[in-house]
């Protein structure tokens, strides 16, 4: 280092008696000099404050040398004046860019030290799931609101005339056989069960608002089974029923139809064909035909039998209607790609949580 | 019902062209592999009529192409069988194929003789099953093919031995062409319990014909002179048909002619054993019946061709009786009659069943259902008494399923059998037994009859069945599309006459005669579902219906909807359970039992008894996911749950209660969690749906903790605690027996009764935000165990008053002990510190104002003190 300490610069004013303007000049660079030099050397705010203190304070060279000034004659007053003024001037300035270098330095430095890893999330992250039965059975209420219909509901326990009487299932008749009902053991013998349909709700719904009547009921239902891959005691329906004047089996198959492309998609067709129902006459089964060409059978419907709606208190020359219905389970069993349906009932998180 | 195209073709021969292929021998040099299940494989005519049959209502389930199953296997005779030199297993036999050139092969079976004609595959044939057969020796012996097992041709017979062929088949001939085995089709069909017709390939084809508008005839069964019975009484009068002989000497007596419609029998003589021939037993092995004895396959040949059940008793085993008369009658069985039928069952009957009786009134046969074993044809039998009967379908139906005997005969009378079809069944029958060379027709018939349903002419509407089918065919057109299937339009139906001009087709109503093999067609709509049916449902055009509402859920549909949305946002996950519960499963859940409903005809006992809450279902969800590492589940479920209703008051009707209690239920389930999680979750639950005035009240809840369990309020004043639903932590005793880990956190409540809740809700006024500063206080209070937080909470909520505008419990310092000797009440209580904020809405509250409501909240807190109970609360200074 050739530049010379602050000290030796001070020992230099004190020997010399008779300070020239040139002198104090040099001093003043050298003072200049230094500060910069020790403020650029600071590496932390007091550190800065201290190197400012013995540049800029009370007990300075510099405020030494404007203290002197006083007795200096007028020429030279001014002259060492004008000399300290820009000496202190250049020194606040080094002073204050040092200070916005540490500032920044320093903010660095505590954000460095702040840091947080946003990967150490704790805990599993999980959220909750609808069932997938919930799923299909919304996306199809959906559907078929969209197409003007309401959604109606009834009891799970039912009598024997909702589930079979009113639905033209005469007492004793064998098509009550197919359905392998369960009896619930309440009042009468086989007289109170639990619903092996959803068409109950249609007599509950004909039985107690009159036409025109658009609905669809979504419902559990029953049956005496042994549950398996594609079987369960337990299931669910969904059903619709449209009672209004001059309804007729080509109304169903247009509403088939539109529901088909509206639930499935473009591309998606349907027909009916022939089958049988005590509680529709024409009755028909419902397929739908995929994209590629290839056949799913869907469901049962038909025309509401006239003995169904005279049951239910409608009169058959004046109103007609149709009805179709479908199983949920199944449906959300292709929708999911599930191959079992005792998967549905497990309550597996393993299983909920993929859907 | 199975139906095969070449037995189809029979009564309506144009039907193959019809629906678009050659009628010549089509598949020769088919590829040779098994019958293929793939429908893609079968002809562009099987899918044809599959696709017509579908439309027809008769849903093809299977389309199976047959004959395809060998190639180029020809009639061989044998010459020669020699031992071979180096092994015991096999011989060698020498065999002509009609070549000139004798043939040796090497043979693993012994059953055929020099002479017989044996079936031979030579190089490059191909067996059942796909493989080929090549020029090979074995064990060094050449062998020139293979000759063939029943199995290897895909025919009916023991696997034993090699098939041997009738005499007479002509040598070097292709076995296919000899056997008459041409390629067919099996259409396995799905029959609907209203199509009686369809249980027979004659009504399959009559159908059909109608839809393809090509001819039906049912052939004239040709029958050589009826032979004259040798065995039994002389004939007694002449009511034969064939005009020779007499009826059979058997009496018949109807004592159920409700139950019997009739009763036709007729005599088969020189009944001899024999084998049924091939034709014959491939077609009911295709159909799907097992081949016994000549007389059975011909009696189930003509009732898969016909439709028309028939049994044949052996004539010489019917009991005589002392005068000489052999008797069957019909009646219905005594209780715990016994009957040992076919099948080597001894059976009791009842009342409800009808039996065939001998003189002795000794049941020989439940009637329509099976035969007895007393009477059964057998080698032995020299004469067979062959009965066509019709029997109610009810009755039918019910014995049948009674006695777990679904017979391919019971199935065709409990859809109703063609009243008129079996005289014709029965010269079938004798037809057939003639042709195979087992039995000749005796002269006379003998047909008694009972009542069969009467049938009426029905009154078809033209504008009921545009009506009801959207369609706009005239009278002329429906009656085209009926008549083809039987239906006849009476032309002088006083309907058809009224309102009709020359032509008839502006005819309004048609007069239409039902065919007596559809007993199901009664009425108008029965009419026009067949018009539906010929006419194809594929080809009435679709209409999407408009009608005037606008579609939708209900508001409480919605606010259910909402429930399970806002749950599945804190992160729960909906669980579908079971409701059938075992005897046990609610005790074991810390429930009473008594109100349970219970399952009469259970399948199994762990499924009899209906829940009366979603515990147990959703533990056993718990212990299955625990059971898989699967911890700290958190699920709810909604479902519906049944009890008996409460013990009405002596006199209250009990019409009224037609149906048990049947409730919607929202459980929620927090694995790993304590009590205060599943609070919070009701109270927000409540928040969520506009309910402020929710609260959870101590007291010991059935199956949970009984020291963290209370019942839901809402609304309170309107619902009695308890009433909706409870709150807690599974009772550890009950998680304990399960094997279950505590704590489980719980929420049950009556779903119905929060939305009734929310339904009544005033709808709620909108209160501006004030626009003035607002003032915290900060209160701690030592507040006794025994009293709530909530009661602390309610009581500052009151002496706050309006200028509380919000209050949030924020500490809580459990076990709080003796400081500086202020008073201890013991290590159960605990500081409650509370934030309340003040405001107004028309000013900034003065410092003096704050301070008097701060006062006054302290005042009232511990106001709720009660010393000589060992309740206190006191605010805790600093």
């Amino acid at each position: 280092m050739n530049e010379p300490t602050p000290e030796q610069s001070k020992s230099a004013q004190f020997t010399s008696a008779q300070p020239t303007l040139e002198a104090l000049r040099l001093e003043l660079a050298e003072l200049t000099q230094a500060a910069e030099h020790e403020f650029n050397s600071a590496i932390s705010s007091p550190q800065l404050q201290q190197a400012k203190t013995k540049h800029l304070g009370k007990s300075s060279r510099l405020a030494a040398i404007r203290g002197g000034i006083g007795s200096l004659d007028k020429q030279m007053r001014r002259e060492v004046g004008q000399l300290c003024n820009a000496a202190s001037h250049t020194i606040e300035v080094a002073l204050e860019t040092r200070q916005a270098e540490l500032l920044k330095l320093e903010r660095s430095t505590q954000l460095e030290a702040e840091s947080v890893d946003l990967t150490e999330v704790l805990g599993e992250i999980s959220v909750g799931h609808f069932h997938i039965i919930t799923q299909t059975r919304r996306a199809l209420e959906d559907v078929f609101c969209g197409m003007g219909y309401q959604v109606a509901e009834g009891p799970e326990i039912e009598t024997e005339w909702h589930n079979f009487g009113a639905l033209n299932f005469p007492q004793g008749h064998p098509a009550r056989d197919m359905y392998d009902t369960l009896y619930v053991d309440w009042g009468k013998p086989m007289s109170t069960l639990l619903r092996t349909h959803t068409s109950p709700v249609q007599v509950r719904t004909m039985t107690s608002q009159p036409p025109p009547i658009a609905v669809v009921a979504p419902g559990r239902c029953f049956r005496r089974d042994t549950a398996d891959a594609t079987h369960m005691p337990v299931f669910h329906q969904i059903e619709g029923l449209l009672i209004d004047r001059d309804i007729s089996l080509g109304h169903l198959a247009g509403t088939i139809e539109a529901f088909t492309s509206a639930f499935f998609g473009e591309g998606f067709t349907s027909r009916l064909r022939p089958s049988y129902f005590p509680f529709t006459e024409p009755s028909a089964e419902f397929d739908i035909q995929r994209p590629d060409g290839s056949w799913l059978e869907l469901g049962g419907s038909g025309m509401v039998h006239p003995n169904v709606l005279e049951a239910c208190g409608i009169d058959p020359q004046e109103w007609s209607g149709f009805a179709f219905g479908f199983g949920i389970d199944r449906l959300a069993m292709i929708r999911y790609g599930v191959d079992d349906l005792r998967d549905l009932w497990t309550g597996d998180m393993r299983f909920l949580k993929q859907f | 019902m199975k139906v095969l195209l070449s037995w189809l073709k029979e009564f309506a021969p144009e039907l193959e062209a019809a629906a678009g292929g050659s009628s010549g021998s089509a598949g020769r040099g088919a590829v040779a592999t098994s019958s293929g299940d793939s429908p893609a494989r079968a002809s562009a005519v099987g899918e044809k009529l599959a696709d017509q049959l579908s439309d027809l209502g008769l849903s093809v389930e299977e389309l199976t192409h047959l004959g395809a199953a060998f190639k180029d296997i020809t009639v061989a005779q044998v010459l020669n069988l020699r031992s071979h030199p180096n092994a015991d297993r096999i011989q060698l036999v020498d065999v002509a194929d009609g070549s000139g050139q004798p043939r040796q092969v090497c043979c693993g079976a012994f059953n055929m003789s020099v002479g017989d004609l044996v079936p031979l595959a030579s190089d490059g044939s191909v067996v059942a099953g796909g493989m080929e057969i090549k020029r090979r020796k074995i064990r060094g012996e050449w062998s020139e093919g293979m000759l063939c097992s029943p199995t290897e041709l895909e025919l009916p017979g023991s696997d034993d031995g090699i098939l041997i062929l009738p005499q007479g088949t002509p040598l070097g001939a292709d076995l296919r062409e000899s056997l008459n085995l041409q390629d067919d089709i099996l259409f396995d069909l799905e029959v609907n319990p209203n199509r009686p017709d369809a249980m027979s390939v004659a009504g399959v084809a009559r159908d059909l014909a109608a839809r393809l508008k090509v001819p039906f005839a049912i052939p004239e069964p040709k029958i050589s002179e009826p032979r004259i019975h040798s065995g039994g009484p002389a004939p007694s009068s002449d009511l034969t048909q064939s005009g020779a002989g007499g009826p059979p000497p058997v009496e018949i007596i109807l004592h159920e002619p409700e139950f019997c419609g009739h009763f036709t029998v007729r005599m088969l003589v020189e009944v001899t054993p024999g084998i049924s021939p091939p034709w014959l037993t491939r077609r009911l092995l295709a159909l799907g019946m097992r081949p016994v004895n000549p007389l059975v396959d011909i009696s189930n040949f003509v009732m898969l061709e016909l439709g028309q059940p028939t049994h044949a008793f052996d004539f010489d085993l019917i009991p005589t009786a002392p005068d000489g008369h052999k008797i069957l009658a019909v009646r219905m069985a005594r209780k715990s009659e016994q009957l040992k039928t076919l099948d080597g069952t001894e059976r009791t009957l009842r009342p409800a069943d009808g039996v065939i009786v001998d003189c002795n009134d000794t049941a020989l046969s439940l009637a329509g259902v099976m035969g007895g074993a007393s009477t059964e044809i057998s080698d032995s039998t020299k004469t067979a008494l062959v009965e066509a009967a019709w029997w109610d379908p009810m009755t039918i139906s019910r014995t049948s399923r009674r006695h777990g005997l679904r017979s391919e005969a019971s199935a065709r009378f409990e859809r109703g059998v063609d009243p008129e079809i079996a005289e014709l069944a029965l010269l079938r029958f004798a037809e057939l037994a003639e042709k195979i060379g087992v039995a000749q027709l005796a002269p006379g018939l003998t047909k008694t009859q009972g009542l069969l349903p009467t049938r009426e002419r029905v009154t078809v509407r033209v504008d009921r069945v545009n009506d009801m089918l959207g369609l706009e065919l005239d009278a002329e057109e429906i009656a085209g599309w009926l008549e083809p299937m039987g239906f006849e339009n009476a032309a002088d139906s006083p309907a058809a006459t009224a309102s009709s001009t020359a032509s008839g087709s502006t005819a309004t109503a048609l007069a239409i005669s039902i065919p007596t093999w559809r007993l199901d067609c009664e009425t108008e709509i029965d009419i026009i579902e067949e018009v539906a049916r010929a006419y194809g449902y594929s080809r009435i055009p679709k209409v999407v219906p408009l009608f005037d509402q606008i579609g939708g859920l209900s508001a409480r549909q919605k606010l259910r909807h909402k429930v399970a949305d806002f749950l599945v946002g804190l992160g729960l996950s909906e669980v579908i359970s079971l409701p059938f519960l075992a005897p046990g499963d609610l005790e074991i859940s810390g429930e009473d039992s008594d109100p349970a409903l219970r399952i009469s005809n259970p399948l199994v006992m762990e499924e009899s008894v209906l829940r009366t809450t979603l515990r147990p279902g959703m533990l056993k969800i718990v212990a299955y996911n625990q059971a898989r590492r699967q911890f700290g589940v958190r699920i709810f479920e909604l479902g519906h749950v049944f009890s008996k209703p409460q013990p009405q008051p002596e006199g209250a009707a009990d019409a009224k209660a037609d149906l048990p209690v049947e409730t919607e239920y929202l459980a929620v389930l927090l694995a790993d969690a304590e009590a205060k999680e599943a609070v919070k979750i009701w109270l927000k639950l409540c928040l969520s749906l506009g309910i402020s005035d929710s609260a959870v009240q101590h007291s010991s809840q059935s199956g949970l903790h009984p020291t963290r369990s209370g019942a839901l309020l809402a609304n309170t004043g309107k619902y009695k605690p308890g009433h909706l639903g409870s709150v807690g932590e599974i009772d550890p005793e009950i998680l304990s027996q399960l094997d279950m880990e505590p704590p489980i956190a719980w929420l049950e409540l009556d779903l119905g009764r929060l939305l009734d809740i929310v339904q009544s809700q005033p709808q709620r006024g909108y209160q501006a935000p004030t626009r003035f500063p607002s003032s915290d206080v900060d209160l701690s209070f030592l507040v006794s165990a025994d009293i709530p937080a909530d009661d602390v909470r309610n009581a500052l909520l009151a002496a706050g008053g309006a200028n509380l505008a919000a209050i949030e419990l924020f500490d809580i310092f459990p076990g709080f002990k003796l400081v500086d000797g202020k008073q201890v009440w013991g290590d159960r209580a605990r500081s409650l510190a509370f934030r309340l904020r003040f405001e107004a809405q028309d000013r900034t509250l003065t410092a003096a104002e704050v301070a008097e409501l701060r006062q006054a909240c302290i005042t009232a807190a511990e106001s709720l003190s009660e010393p000589d109970k060992g309740l206190n609360v006191e605010l805790r200074e600093g």
